[in-house]
């Protein structure tokens, strides 16, 4: 037994009676284990932060470089759109968005966040963030939720933005885009948006990414590249919560959009707009010298502005269900037969040929038969020659003249108008129209073409379809001379040669000779006269039911009245302008004739008091700069 | 005349290391919360606890180890009865019901607790009888060893559990366990895996499956494992520097003063002052285990032996989750982490090998 310490027996604890030697002798090998598997421990710690510091240090701090030094975009503003007087039509106002910074984003608050915002769900930011994951982009992206708060919603996000709250909002003041009121010229501008996921799919906009704002529609989408500028950014410093330290890192400054000067004319577009209000339709105005796009309406319109501020899922609907589209530019997208303002094609067609002369006379009973069908004309006109014929618009002049050119004659001519093909005006979604021929009937149907077909060709019906843009060329085109300019919208940008054909200069002139008589011989389009102006044109009328459907259906006949088209230029020689007014379910031609004549007399009077130096005039948006 | 041998015989060696880690913890401790953060007088607090542990330590050296051994079974109840008040009104921080607040001063029970499992393991297991532990022993100590870690981790403690468990382990292996009961045991172990699986909480369940990959979860249970390990990876070979690791400083690391102290003190001492940091923590240990291969008697062994035990758990768990090869579980890394209770624990523990040591010539 060990002695005992006489200090230890006063508090001894009562052990039992110990038999065996109470020394640690017989752990010392399981101690010495503890001591090896303490190395072995601290070696495999020791391993681990090896691994950390000296073999993946340079990737460790990269990641801490990552962690602290935050890219904040600096958004390049777009460029403004202006008109062809320099005034502005399409402008930034500064704004606020909203991002959500996904590293500090907790799931939970978002249907918080979506509640102190105005049309935005929560299940659209879960979807956008979850977007954002399932293409892998890097952690620091934020989202963007929403461009230009509204002030309430700017309120909220600033009263909950701090570390306590919800750390994840994040605001950043950019240009947002100002459209017109009221939709104005709203398709040929278009409109602005994020790039979708389906539009990064597409060649067009694969250079962008993820959160850029593009143009959709119209000249935005169409000149995206050049009005979008190159961002800048900005490198900081960031703590955990994001807050700045000390000064960039690095600040690239943004390259600005560049301004696109357009060749329309405010002036004219607004008249146009005007006249067109409350009507379906479009107006298409063109200088036929150069190309020039002075007007551009399409009715019913609708706000672009809704679109810069989140559309709401309602306004989106209503747009999209309107059986009236109002989101189709009917300038361009509009196929429509070209009724009686086809004739002068058919005209020039038989002129060049020899198929008809000045001379060409035919009796008008008010009808004519071919083929065993009856063809209608507007009114008896009894004798009646080419001059006459377009003037009164005389379609059994007409079906008899197509009745011996053939449709591929009047093709031919029609296609070297440019009818049936797009004019290549730069906007995105033109339609091309038809030509019908022979060749085309083949192919596309596999059947021959048959003659009585032609008869309704001849004024324009039948297979014909034109769009506004398409007649306002054609025509314009037509009566210069033979010489076609491809449309354009934007000012000084490099017009290509324009298309020419060898008209014999006598034909045109008895055509045009024919348009004036239509607007000042008392002929279809006398409401287009303007006193001490010769305004030439010629009116149209398309059916779009034939005459039995419409007498034995009154309701659709009613819905589908007949559409109303009036082409009209001036001056006589040497045309600077053609207007096209297509007027759905406006009845006659002849009532869409006042719509060109308006836009006309807007054209020459800007143009007299341009060119008469004198006090400043009232006018409807501030006068430009001489 | 005790008292004066008593001084000399101190172990200074012990009581070096520690002081000298206890710095470290303190500057770092400051390094990760000065300026304008909630705990910026961490470090002058911890400065205070280090006092009163020293305190406490030269309290627990002076009472003979064999008078607590006696005490055990009242130090027992104590701490059973401690924690079923604790689970019943201690305020919940971090979801855990650990603190019991007496007099303004918050204690975590749970390191009373470890203080007494050690007693009573190396109570227990000295007066067994022969070499070796019968199947009898091993059930009896497993049970009473039980019902404190069973509150403990209901706490819940998971890390604390751990490291009681751990004190057992070492007791029963170094009084001889007979390697077919370990097999036993290693069987059972793994069989309850799976049940252990289900039972544990969600978060922890989180924490193990964000250990095999902290990117399942970054913001969440993910992010302390990998601010952890950018943390420590920035620092490289030398260290950013005392108070210039940017981790800490803009705050990315969280926990930065105590769970994560290690991280902190990483990034800004590099690859060098872990490896002496770690060196001297092993210092500690074998200065520790010396004691124990010197103790007088077995009781004062096991002590010894349960203290170190206790320490390498905590530091394999802690350091080993900071630098990701360990699920986190919130333990801290004692004589650096920020806290009163484990810090004054550990001058406790430090107490009680000293007393140990202090005794050894009484044969």
């Amino acid at each position: 037994m060990p002695p005992v310490e006489p200090e230890r027996q006063e508090s001894q604890h009562s052990p039992p009676s110990r038999l065996f030697r109470d020394d640690t002798r017989f752990a010392l090998g399981r101690i010495a284990v503890f001591q090896y598997l303490s190395v072995a421990i601290f070696l495999f710690l020791i391993g681990g932060f090896w691994i950390l510091q000296i073999r993946d240090g340079e990737f460790n701090s990269e990641l801490a470089d990552r962690n602290r030094i935050k890219t904040v975009p600096r958004l390049a503003p777009r460029g403004k759109i202006l008109d062809r007087d320099g005034r502005v039509i399409v402008d930034n106002h500064s704004a606020f968005a909203l991002r959500l910074s996904r590293e500090t984003l907790k799931p939970e608050h978002i249907a918080a966040i979506a509640e102190g915002l105005q049309n935005v769900k929560a299940e659209e930011i879960r979807a956008l963030v979850a977007r954002y994951e399932s293409r892998k982009v890097a952690k620091y992206v934020s989202v963007p939720i929403k461009q230009d708060l509204t002030p309430a919603e700017l309120a909220f996000v600033e009263s909950h933005r701090d570390s306590d709250t919800f750390p994840e909002l994040e605001l950043i003041s950019n240009q947002s885009r100002l459209y017109p009121q009221g939709g104005l010229a709203a398709h040929v501008i278009g409109y602005v948006g994020e790039v979708s996921e389906q539009d990064l799919d597409s060649t067009e906009f694969a250079k962008y990414a993820q959160g850029d704002i593009v143009g959709k529609e119209g000249l935005e989408r169409q000149y995206n590249e050049v009005l979008m500028g190159v961002n800048g950014q900005k490198r900081v410093v960031v703590d955990s919560l994001g807050r700045e330290h000390g000064d960039p890192i690095e600040n690239k400054d943004f390259t600005p959009g560049t301004n696109l000067q357009l060749t329309l004319d405010l002036d004219l577009q607004s008249v146009a707009e005007l006249t067109m209000e409350g009507r379906r339709g479009a107006v298409v105005a063109i200088d036929p010298r150069n190309g020039d796009v002075l007007a551009m309406v399409s009715r019913p319109a609708f706000d672009p502005n809704l679109f810069t501020r989140r559309i709401s899922r309602s306004d989106w609907k209503e747009l999209n269900d309107n059986p009236d589209h109002p989101m189709m530019n009917r300038a361009i997208q509009a196929q429509f037969a070209p009724g009686s303002t086809f004739k002068p094609i058919v005209t020039i067609a038989g002129l060049e040929t020899g198929m008809l002369e000045p001379s060409t006379t035919v009796f008008c009973p008010g009808s004519a038969t071919y083929y065993g069908h009856k063809f209608n004309c507007d009114a008896a006109h009894g004798t009646t020659d080419l001059h006459r014929a377009i003037v009164h618009s005389c379609d059994v002049f007409f079906f008899s003249a197509g009745n011996r050119m053939g449709v591929d004659r009047i093709a031919e001519y029609a296609q070297l108008a440019g009818i049936g093909k797009k004019t290549g005006i730069d906007l995105p979604n033109e339609k091309e129209g038809l030509m019908p021929s022979t060749k085309w009937k083949l192919r596309t149907m596999r059947e021959k073409w048959y003659a009585g077909e032609t008869i309704s060709v001849a004024i324009g019906q039948g297979q014909v379809e034109v769009t506004p843009i398409q007649l306002a060329t054609a025509i314009g085109g037509l009566v210069s001379g033979g010489v076609w300019f491809k449309p354009h919208l934007v000012k000084g940008a490099r017009i290509d040669p324009p298309r020419r054909a060898d008209l014999r200069p006598e034909n045109v002139a008895t055509i045009v000779s024919g348009m004036c008589g239509v607007v000042n011989e008392g002929g279809t389009g006398a409401s287009a006269a303007i006193p001490g102006l010769e305004i030439c044109g010629k009116t149209g009328t398309a059916q779009r039911i034939s005459n039995d459907l419409a007498k034995s259906n009154k309701a659709l006949a009613l819905a589908m009245r007949d559409n109303g088209w009036f082409v009209g230029f001036a001056p006589r020689e040497n045309p600077e302008i053609v207007v096209v007014a297509l007027w759905e379910g406006g009845g006659k031609g002849a009532l869409s004739a006042p719509i060109v004549r308006d836009v006309i007399k807007a054209y020459f009077d800007k143009k007299a008091r341009l060119a008469r130096p004198g006090p400043a005039q009232l006018s409807l948006f501030t006068e430009p700069a001489r | 005349m005790a008292r004066y041998r008593s001084f000399r015989d101190l172990d200074w060696p012990l009581l070096i290391i520690s002081l000298i880690i206890s710095t470290l913890g303190v500057l770092q401790i400051y390094s990760s919360t000065h300026g304008d953060t909630p705990w910026r007088n961490a470090w002058w607090k911890q400065i205070i606890y280090i006092l009163i542990g020293l305190g406490l330590m030269w309290l627990t050296t002076s009472v003979d180890y064999h008078t607590l051994l006696g005490q055990v079974p009242i130090l027992y109840t104590l701490s059973v009865v401690g924690l079923i008040v604790t689970v019943a009104v201690g305020n919940v921080v971090f979801h855990a019901r650990r603190w019991i607040h007496i007099f303004g001063m918050s204690f975590q029970i749970s390191e009373f607790v470890k203080l007494v499992i050690i007693l009573m393991v190396a109570r227990y297991l000295s007066e067994l009888k022969s070499d070796e532990v019968s199947l009898r022993d091993l059930l009896k100590l497993g049970g009473l060893v039980a019902v404190p870690v069973a509150l403990v981790y209901y706490q819940p403690d998971l890390g604390t559990a751990i490291t009681c468990v751990s004190v057992l382990a070492a007791g029963i292996l170094l009084a001889g366990l007979r390697w077919q009961y370990l097999a036993g045991i290693a069987l059972m172990g793994a069989l309850a895996l799976p049940v252990g699986w289900y039972l544990i909480k969600d978060y922890q369940r989180a924490r193990f499956q964000t250990f095999r990959d902290p990117s399942l979860d970054p913001r969440g249970a993910g992010y302390q494992v990998i601010q952890s390990k950018i943390a420590i990876g920035h620092g490289g070979i030398w260290g950013k520097g005392l108070t210039k690791g940017t981790q800490t400083q803009l705050r990315f690391l969280p926990a930065a003063h105590n769970d994560l102290i290690f991280s902190g003190f990483a990034e800004e001492h590099g690859f060098v002052g872990v490896v002496v940091a770690l060196g001297l923590y092993f210092l500690l240990l074998m200065q520790i285990v010396q004691n124990a291969q010197t103790a007088p008697d077995r009781a004062g062994m096991y002590i010894c032996m349960g203290v170190a035990a206790l320490l390498l758990c905590h530091l394999l768990v802690n350091v080993g989750m900071v630098a990701g090869d360990m699920p986190l579980t919130g333990i801290p890394l004692p004589l650096m982490s920020a806290g009163g209770s484990i810090t004054m624990s550990v001058f406790v523990m430090l107490g009680l090998v000293n007393n140990v040591r202090l005794r050894r010539f009484v044969s």
